[in-house]
């Protein structure tokens, strides 16, 4: 065991002196997009999924077996987001470098506030995340503190690198911390503006632009919209309407489709992340282009 | 699970101070004492309604040495309402090196099995897992898979006649994934085998039953995904029983023991799409795969129970023997599958000296339509014309739940 311990305590210091650039598993496209802000093109990166992808329900694929097998660095949104694939990954990728509790793994939204952290753990609850919500990248306020965090890690497992790293940083968080005011004032219309999202994908945007949440297409977190539920809408509706529906790329459109026809209420799909639409191509665009929608469909 | 999770972050709070600082959540949901350390516990329970045209008490393959005692997931289980296997799964990090694992499955007559317990390394490097202790063989595709995860209700018959519905090690077992793009995964594995083709008891010291393996698999596009493999296992048998359908009286049945040397073969192939990788909507799954076993040593025969033709023999035997199976699984829509399946086995070239087993193809063709409220339960109704023995065509209609409570189950590929 002493002899496995010295051997294991190697192989890190091994890890850590890399000449070859960092290999990164990052699991979605937005913790993809802010390494290549801090890193450029001085890290290799393979991201699990897109973001058209529903990530809490993709399977482990062989190929993501294959690219975790190899990496540095995993950095994944967690919070129970992924924990239907990656401890599974993690457990069978035969790499102890990215393992939980060492330096090598990083869940971005273990490090900021979370909100919706349930009051009462049960199932019959639908599948909630004793952890809070996961989505936190779509609040813009997250961004530069998991960036910051990401900055440091990196710089830790590329020590050659540290100094480039950050100034990079720097440089992103000075842009990022002037478009958060940017985004807030042009999003102003859209305050107490009240919405009915798909499930509750984009509570970190609507919390931090105000807006009001008054219903979920699914009648419960990760049960698909029945036909009762959605009737139960209609006459809510009726009592207090919405001004916008909401649902995701890869949410099924068929119940906000419905829905919208019926109350007249526009229904629009946003991206969670970049790739989510076409023009979502960057952490700045994917603000700039959900904003955009938001308050095309909202009318103002 | 999540009480694991937190404990991980926790850990990277204690060891990195600077992460401490910027991490703004406090990790308030870690709890103390000692319960705190409890694994993650999850139960899997299932059931069904059987509507059988044949006595599933006479089932067997016609042509195949199959099934040992008519050992469980065998037959086609009980006509009427029944429980079916209900499973226990405990597993949680052991330390930092190693990870335990338990399946503990009752059967609704009491019966209680440790179907696999096993260790798995946390901590080796470059690509290597080690596990030790009882766990499922990762020969083939289905092998390795839970019950509760099969698409179907039951094994396909190619598994049921060849490898005793699922093939078991106590024993170790040891997987390498290549560092390359492509994912190449080879297992070496051995020790004792539990159960048919091999026989429950142990005869000698060292190994008794080895496999080797390897899987390919890959992306094509977004959409796509792909494994396929190979496998070799090699198993010995002593004095295994098993009773079969007498050739000159099929009323009665024969005793039969083998002693010698089983090889078996097994390809394997599975095809996955699911448009722009997101399975929720709509994902269609492609399998199939191929065994082919060979058998070689002592049979000893005895009919004196049933017709009395042949009485009691013993004599060299000789048998080469295989079956496949393909499957498909559409998603049409949210919480709705519907499959299809076709198996066909063959009893092959067998030696012996007098002719003791049919010459013979059982088929079976299966659909299911399945509704799954939400990813933790799930209804299937099933429909098979089941010809596994000969002149006895069986229709088989099954309405299965399977529902899992407590941790949330991990997906599998």
């Amino acid at each position: 065991m002493r002899n496995l311990i010295l051997f294991l305590a190697a192989l890190a210091v091994s890890s850590a002196v890399h000449a070859a650039p960092l290999r990164v598993f990052s699991c979605e496209p937005e913790w993809t997009a802010l390494i290549r802000e801090i890193a450029a093109d001085r890290v290799n990166i393979y991201t699990a999924t897109t973001g058209r992808q529903d990530v809490h329900k993709i399977q482990p694929r062989p190929s993501l077996l294959a690219a975790a097998r190899r990496a540095d660095l995993v950095v994944c949104t967690g919070a129970d987001f992924e924990v239907g694939w990656l401890p599974v990954l993690l457990r069978q990728a035969g790499n102890p470098r990215i393992q939980p509790g060492g330096p090598g793994y990083i869940e971005a939204a273990m490090l900021v506030d979370r909100i919706d952290i349930p009051e009462r753990l049960d199932r019959a609850e639908g599948d909630l995340h004793p952890q809070g919500n996961p989505h936190v990248q779509l609040d813009a306020r997250n961004i530069v503190p998991i960036a910051r965090v990401l900055t440091e890690r990196l710089g830790q497992l590329d020590s050659a690198n540290r100094v480039f790293f950050e100034q990079r940083l720097a440089d992103f968080s000075a842009r990022w911390n002037a478009a958060i005011p940017r985004w807030e004032s042009r999003a102003a219309p859209l305050r107490g503006v009240a919405v009915i999202q798909h499930e509750m994908d984009f509570n970190y945007l609507t919390h931090w632009l105000g807006m009001q949440n008054v219903a979920m297409l699914e009648p419960k977190a990760g049960l698909p919209p029945t036909a009762a539920h959605l009737a139960s809408l209609l006459e809510q509706q009726a009592r207090e309407p919405a001004k916008v529906i909401v649902r995701a790329p890869y949410q099924d459109a068929r119940a906000s489709q419905w829905l919208s026809e019926r109350t007249q209420v526009p229904a629009v799909a946003l991206p969670t992340t970049i790739g989510g639409t076409s023009a979502a191509k960057d952490l700045f665009s994917l603000f700039d282009d959900a904003i955009d929608r938001l308050l095309a469909a909202a009318g103002n | 699970m999540s009480l694991f999770r937190s404990g991980a972050i926790a850990a990277v709070f204690l060891f990195s101070p600077a992460v401490h600082a910027q991490g703004t959540a406090t990790p308030a949901s870690i709890l103390s004492g000692e319960n705190a350390f409890n694994p993650a516990i999850s139960l899997i329970l299932t059931g069904q309604y059987a509507d059988l045209s044949q006595d599933p008490d006479e089932y067997t393959i016609g042509g195949f040495l199959a099934g040992g005692e008519h050992g469980h997931g065998f037959g086609p289980g009980e006509r009427g309402f029944g429980l079916g296997r209900t499973e226990l799964a405990i597993s949680a990090n052991i330390d930092p090196f190693f990870r335990g694992e338990a399946y503990i499955t009752f059967d609704s007559h009491g019966g209680v099995e440790i179907e696999q317990g096993y260790v798995t390394t946390l901590g080796l490097p470059y690509g290597a897992t080690a596990r030790f202790g009882r766990y499922l063989s990762g020969i083939g595709y289905v092998n390795e898979q839970h019950e509760d995860f099969w698409d179907f209700v039951d094994a396909p018959l190619a598994y049921k006649a060849l490898l005793g519905t699922q093939y078991r090690h106590d024993g170790v077992q040891l997987k390498w994934i290549a560092p390359t793009d492509l994912f190449i995964e080879f297992g070496i594995e051995g020790g004792r085998g539990l159960g048919f083709p091999a026989s429950e008891e142990s005869m000698k010291n060292g190994f008794s039953s080895g496999a080797a393996y390897v899987h390919f698999g890959g992306d094509v596009g977004d959409s796509h995904s792909w494994r396929a493999g190979g496998a070799h296992l090699r198993t010995r048998a002593n004095e295994r029983e098993n009773q079969n359908a007498d050739l000159n009286d099929p009323d009665e049945f024969a005793e039969f023991a083998f002693t010698g040397k089983s090889r078996v073969w097994v390809a394997d192939f599975v095809w996955k799409w699911a448009p722009l990788g997101n399975p929720s909507v709509r994902n269609f799954i492609f399998q199939a795969e191929y065994i082919h076993r060979k058998e070689k040593g002592e049979l000893a025969y005895d009919d004196t129970a049933g017709s009395n033709a042949l009485g009691q023999l013993e004599d060299d035997f000789r048998a080469s023997q295989s079956g496949w199976y393909a499957q498909a699984v559409y998603q049409f829509m949210p919480r709705w599958r519907v499959g299809v399946r076709y198996d066909r086995v063959d009893s092959g070239t067998v030696a012996y000296g007098a002719p003791v087993l049919a010459d013979y193809q059982p088929e079976r063709k299966t659909a299911m339509i399945d509704f799954s409220p939400s990813e933790f339960s799930r209804f299937r109704l099933q429909y098979a014309r089941d010809e596994s023995r000969p002149n006895l065509p069986d229709t088989q209609i099954y309405l299965q739940y399977i529902v899992s409570v407590g941790a949330h189950g991990a997906h599998r590929f």
